[in-house]
């Protein structure tokens, strides 16, 4: 195959929103990666939406502001973007696009990888299991992350979400075996930003870290790169590299508004809330690169960060990423004390999987479900007493009362910089469960009661 | 030879394809990517492309295949993994490639035993011999209708050998079927039979018929995929196509690994062998999620051709209905109700009308039942999918948000739920009839007085009605409720079913004979029910003596 020379277009016939259509292209595939060279000598980049004949329709990564429609010109590389992967990523602060923004040298590899991502062989998948522990007891308790799983952080606005995923990727680990966080920050503000890089410090100086910063006053349209850049990233550690990675988004609900931004200028129809119809299909294409695969060492978990409009479930954003991921941690203000987690709310559906004898402790999984059962029951006895006043309470009930205060108080508030071991957690557990009286605990078998049981006085 | 004008994703525009035909299969660029023409002006086309369309550019070249999208239809099927165009997963490498397409089918060898004589008639879709090494049940090879004019002894084939000639036609072990169009079959049977899927909800209050249609609508974390394949490994069928449509990827590896541990309880075998799984998980091509529905309705067609009782559980039909509104958006089609195409109601009719009990041309008996699972954006059930899904359904079983999150699995409203066949079918069965009347009728009442008990308190109702509300909290946790992962309760016989609730329905009257009889309600609340609530767990054996260990405890009250 001869190579040529890229050829170069100068024909932009429409500048619109954040595409550009440039007429008289020949040969340029859909999803082509372009660049653009400005008049003024400015570079930005984009990718192909739609061909037509010889009207190619790009997507200007770093926006059209300032684009004139005489003077630039537009190559096509021929292929969709790829972009090196390896170990040189590790340690790194980049932009949304994967350009360094820590003073050092552009992030080269020895392979390239298209970022689009390919799917991954559903018969070759290995189901997800053992964990991966985040020091943050009320998860680590009670909605386990486990490995090759998907499971999202759902917060509404001043919730501490950006804090908890931060504090998690910088204390997350999976015992002895090699781990990598990659975080795509998607929209953040830059006190934000500037917070996450100080939690995460310790992580990226010891070489396990890499961080994708998108800011509020980056580009809109670069967002849309970002989370697969970080995926593409993740996949070579994990399954080339046999590491186990966590890969943070936050926030998707950012990412999911630059995709509506592009959708409306293409005019397309649009489905609820105005975003696409395929907003489904999209974020499917990055939560399901999460996994481990049949044979090979690494995994990938997925921790999609999203706040939720007005703090509706039911907003589109939350709604869809609920349909796809295996689970979710919800932010509340109804909690107090940091880290803000509802516990009833709050599900992790491969949690079975990741617990238990050999991976956290034998009594995990019954000792998990026996304190959201009486959490429930707490709550119901909650909202009686606010009727008809704790004293009119049975005993009974008011002890669940002091269990959910000591949950509360002892299991769930921690420090943003706390990092609780699984056997303090554990400890704090059934300090909680032991404010109940021993008959209340028909969820846990009375030799697991024997050796942890100590009712309080 | 056509060429490709346009590309926008999945939408592919060509030109110079003169003489193509609607629906016909084209090859799309240097890779020959699948495609499907769905509309034609002039020799202008538009293709929906069944492959990631990432590098194709106006100019390549367009390949006609001569014939509609159709699939390969053998002996690999059961207890296989397959894409939703049919092509098999498993042997395919660990990403799945369009410029690497995998072969169509495997290079296997099957024992085949003719069933038929040489110079015999053999009528259409009668059977002219069987693969019994292809899993269970027997894989039959069905006639094209004709003399017998060769056929081969007993022995080992590969799937594309010829095996037999009948009507001067060649018959191998393989054939090809276009998806879009249900096979043919004589006629439809009026009678029904129930279909047994173990799960106590469905099988007493919410009865479906072999060939009948279900919708199982449900907002996320409802437990929809949970009871989709408990039905999927436990349901009475003779063949299972599990349709895994724009879901999980990690799910879909948790059914194929459990499949394939489990026992088939009639079978002995395992049963991943009565089992087709379709994988067209979220991040696969989109427009292959739309195939997927039809080429999985055409297999579970194939199966009941021999004979068989075919069940097919499609998760999710929303993400098909979202890929048709996805292409038509791209194509510039008018919206209907929220930007799904006009057509979203016809075309699932079209698909549920595909379930039934036939004839079949070679005069067996055979069923496709079709379980249809609805993902209702922020669970909110008038949205378009699922109310136009309503029409078209024999039955109803929707999942409910308040139960689910109270760990009540599964979480089959009985309220919000229906079946239009649950009279016909009780209707040889006088005591089935009478034992889901009573059931349905005391969940109803206590669900009314449950509402009235939250306003006034429970303890200001008469007594007749508190043992009401105890009924029906004995109801939901003896018998509604059904662990999944407990061996013995996973599964329900339809004689355990009844057992159940005969015994519940015993201790809930004997409840309301000693409030008759003066005896204070609340020293009947506090009595010890738990042997009938576990006796769900118990050896069938035992249940009636559990009944009577309840029994006799509250004969001490009088």
């Amino acid at each position: 195959m001869t190579t040529w020379a890229p050829v170069e277009y100068t024909g932009v016939a429409e500048l619109r929103g954040p595409l550009m259509v440039v007429r008289g292209t020949r040969g340029v595939g859909w999803d082509e990666y372009a660049s653009i060279e400005l008049e003024s000598g400015e570079h930005r980049h984009g990718l192909v939406l739609e061909v037509d004949r010889d009207l190619a329709v790009v997507q200007v990564l770093e926006g059209t502001a300032g684009v004139r429609a005489r003077g630039t010109r537009v190559t096509f590389t021929g292929s969709p973007l790829r972009i090196p992967v390896g170990a040189a990523w590790q340690g790194r602060v980049c932009n949304g696009r994967g350009r360094p923004l820590d003073s050092g040298p552009p992030v080269f590899g020895m392979t390239d990888a298209a970022v689009t991502g390919l799917p991954l062989n559903p018969t070759l998948r290995e189901p997800p299991a053992d964990p991966v522990l985040t020091g943050v007891s009320a998860i680590d308790a009670l909605t386990t992350l486990v490995r090759g799983q998907k499971i999202a952080l759902f917060s509404s606005g001043g919730l501490p979400h950006l804090e908890l995923a931060a504090q998690v990727a910088a204390q997350a680990h999976t015992g002895g075996a090699p781990f990598s966080v990659v975080f795509a920050a998607m929209g953040l503000t830059h006190a934000d930003a500037a917070r996450v890089r100080d939690a995460l410090e310790e992580r990226s100086s010891a070489g396990e870290l890499t961080l994708l910063l998108n800011l509020a006053d980056d580009p809109v349209i670069e967002r849309l790169l970002t989370p697969r850049l970080a995926l593409t990233i993740a996949e070579h550690l994990a399954f080339t590299m046999g590491r186990h990675v966590l890969a943070v988004l936050a926030d998707m609900t950012s990412y999911c508004e630059a995709l509506r931004e592009v959708s409306s200028a293409r005019g397309e129809i649009p489905a609820r809330r105005a975003y696409p119809g395929y907003l489904y299909s999209d974020l499917a294409s990055i939560y399901e690169r999460c996994g481990r695969v049949r044979g090979l060492p690494g995994s990938i978990t997925v921790l999609p960060v999203l706040s939720m409009p007005a703090g509706d479930i039911t907003h589109p954003v939350p709604d869809l990423t609920g349909y796809i991921t295996e689970g979710q941690i919800l932010l509340t203000r109804d909690v107090a004390s940091y880290p803000h987690i509802d516990p009833l709310a709050s599900l992790s559906r491969m949690m079975r999987a990741g617990v238990g004898g050999g991976r956290t402790r034998p009594e995990h999984m019954d000792l998990a479900t026996q304190i959201l059962a009486a959490l429930a029951r707490a709550r119901q006895a909650g909202e009686l007493a606010e009727l008809v006043g704790e004293r009119a309470l049975s005993i009974t009930d008011r002890r669940y009362l002091a269990m959910a205060e000591a949950f509360e108080l002892r299991l769930l508030a921690q420090r943003g910089d706390e990092s609780r071991s699984l056997e303090e957690t554990f400890n704090r557990a059934w300090q909680v469960v032991s404010v109940l009286p021993r008959r209340e605990l028909s969820m846990l078998d009375p030799e697991t009661l024997d050796a942890h049981y100590r009712e309080e006085p | 030879m056509g060429t490709v004008t346009r590309v926008n994703g999945p939408l592919v525009e060509v030109e110079g394809l003169a003489g193509a035909a609607m629906f016909e299969l084209v090859g799309l660029g240097p890779h020959g990517l699948p495609g499907e023409i769905v509309s034609l002006r002039g020799d202008r086309a538009t293709v929906q492309a069944y492959e990631y369309t990432g590098g194709l550019s106006p100019g390549h070249s367009v390949e006609h295949r001569g014939s509609p999208l159709s699939a390969l239809l053998g002996p690999h099927l059961l207890g296989g993994v397959f894409d939703g165009l049919l092509r098999p997963l498993t042997g395919a490498g660990m990403w799945l490639d369009p410029a690497t397409p995998v072969p169509a089918h495997s290079a296997r060898v099957w024992r085949f035993t003719p069933l038929v004589e040489e110079g015999r008639a053999a009528g259409p879709g009668t059977a002219i011999g069987s693969v019994e090494s292809a899993g269970s049940p027997p894989y039959l090879v069905l006639s094209p209708g004709g003399e017998v004019s060769a056929i081969r002894p007993a022995g080992i084939y590969s799937a594309d050998a010829q095996v037999a000639v009948v009507g001067g036609a060649e018959v191998t072990l393989i054939r090809r079927r276009p998806v879009r169009q249900a096979l043919p079959y004589v006629s439809r049977l009026e009678s029904v039979i129930p279909f047994t899927t173990g799960q106590r909800v469905i099988d007493l209050l919410l009865p479906v018929p072999l060939g009948g249609t279900v919708a199982v609508p449900g907002g996320f974390g409802t437990g929809k995929t949970v009871l989709l394949q408990q039905i999927a490994k436990w349901c009475e069928a003779d063949v299972v196509v599990y349709i895994g449509c724009g879901e999980r990827g990690n799910e879909m590896a948790d059914v194929v690994a459990e499949l394939g541990e489990l026992t088939d309880p009639r079978t002995g075998g395992r049963l991943g062998e009565r089992t087709v799984v379709i994988a067209n998980t979220s991040n696969m091509p989109m427009m292959a999620r739309e195939a997927s529905i039809y080429t999985g309705v055409t297999v579970a067609e194939h199966f009941r051709d021999m004979g068989y009782d075919v069940v097919v559980i499609a998760d999710s039909t929303s993400r098909w209905a979202e890929a048709r509104r996805e292409f038509a958006s791209r194509s510039g089609a008018l919206p209907a109700e929220e930007g799904y195409p006009a057509d979203l109601a016809s075309a699932l009719a079209a698909f549920y009308e595909r379930a039934g009990r036939v004839t079949t041309l070679g005069g067996a008996t055979g069923s496709v039942t079709i379980i249809g699972a609805v993902s209702p954006p922020g669970g909110d059930l008038t949205e378009p999918v699922t109310t136009q899904t309503e029409r078209f359904v024999r039955a109803l079983w929707a999942l409910d948000r308040d139960l689910a999150y109270a760990r009540h699995y599964p979480a089959v409203s009985w309220g919000g739920s229906f079946s239009r066949d649950a009279d016909v079918l009780m209707a040889g069965s006088p005591d089935a009839a009478a034992r889901r009347a009573r059931v349905a009728g005391l969940l109803d009442e206590a669900g009314r007085l449950a509402t009235l008990a939250e306003l006034v308190g429970a303890a200001t109702l008469p007594a007749r009605e508190r043992v009401v509300l105890l009924g029906g909290r004995l109801l939901r946790e003896g018998f509604l409720r059904q662990s999944s992962l407990s061996l013995l309760d996973a599964f329900c016989r339809p004689g355990r079913t009844a057992m159940l609730a005969d015994a519940l329905l015993a201790v809930i009257e004997r409840c309301q004979d000693l409030v008759d009889h003066g005896i204070p309600v609340a020293s009947i609340e506090e009595r010890d029910f738990s042997p009938v609530l576990r006796a769900k767990d118990a050896a069938e054996e035992e249940i009636m003596a559990r009944r009577d260990t309840v029994l006799d405890d509250l004969e001490t009250l009088r």
